[in-house]
């Protein structure tokens, strides 16, 4: 059986995920939180670090953190290095957070979890946040069948595609739950 | 006795507005973000009925682009910080 959320009749919404499903997410959550790194002290000054005002200003050298984390202005380097100062770390606070509460409600194999709006909005953002992830490193394409078409059956890359479209199913179940 | 839907009618923001309101968001296609997702998030966030944030959602995919909202720079800044924290990949620039 393939996971996917539904309406919850009390509100919210409700998943079970299998044994591989609750593994695999597990895994690929915890990654998440890696790459997000520890909760950074902000700054050294105490009034930025309590405004979560960072002190990076250039993008992110990881590909895909840069995507996550992209240029807040459309050519305007300066105007996107304050505006960077000013919002990456809080929504890197924020992405973390949504990943933390996804690993936390996964449950037990076979387990059936019933999530409260803002689980179900966390686990919105945490599963496209982890597509978009995995989408920059496995070079993903607008048109999927045509690049899994595309790859030789050696192809490292499929094992993850496989769970990336997965995390696709998953996540378009969510949406429809919710909306 | 049946119920009407209600239908709001949202103004149109054009001409005269966009003077006033000088910046725009701007969210880009991208290969990953699911159009449902897309759709619902400019709901979400920007309040819009469902028909027009589809549409807004179907130029982002098929014009690559699309103007999402406007107003001052601050409030742009907001939309914009509001997109990433979505994974949704937007820019703001002054509307020339």
């Amino acid at each position: 059986m393939v996971a996917q959320f539904r309406r919850a009749r009390k509100g919210g919404v409700s998943v079970t995920f299998g044994q591989a499903e609750t593994r695999i997410l597990r895994h690929i959550l915890g990654e998440m939180l890696e790459l997000f790194g520890p909760e950074e002290t902000t700054s050294d000054d105490p009034l930025a670090a309590a405004l979560g005002i960072g002190t990076s200003t250039a993008p992110p050298t990881d590909p895909a953190l840069a995507r996550l984390f992209p240029d807040g202005y459309t050519d305007d380097p300066e105007a996107s290095a304050d505006f960077r100062r000013y919002t990456e770390t809080g929504l890197r606070d924020a992405k973390r957070a949504a990943a933390r509460t996804a690993l936390e409600t996964i449950g037990e194999p076979g387990e059936r979890q019933v999530l409260g709006l803002e689980q179900a909005q966390a686990w919105l953002q945490a599963l496209n946040d982890t597509r978009l992830v995995l989408g920059q490193r496995l070079a993903v394409t607008e048109d999927f069948e045509e690049l899994i078409a595309s790859l030789q059956e050696e192809d490292p890359r499929l094992g993850m595609l496989w769970v990336y479209d997965r995390l696709t199913y998953l996540q378009e179940t969510l949406v429809h739950a919710l909306w | 006795m049946s119920v009407a839907p209600v239908e709001v009618e949202q103004p149109e923001q054009d001409e005269e507005l966009r003077t006033e309101k000088p910046w725009v968001t701007i969210v880009w296609n991208d290969p990953v973000n699911l159009m449902s997702y897309v759709a619902f998030v400019f709901q979400q966030h920007f309040g819009y009925p469902k028909e027009k944030a589809t549409e807004l959602m179907m130029d982002v995919h098929q014009k690559g682009r699309a103007v999402v909202s406007n107003g001052t720079r601050e409030e742009m800044e907001r939309d914009v910080e509001a997109m990433h924290s979505y994974g949704l990949w937007a820019t703001m620039q002054h509307d020339e």
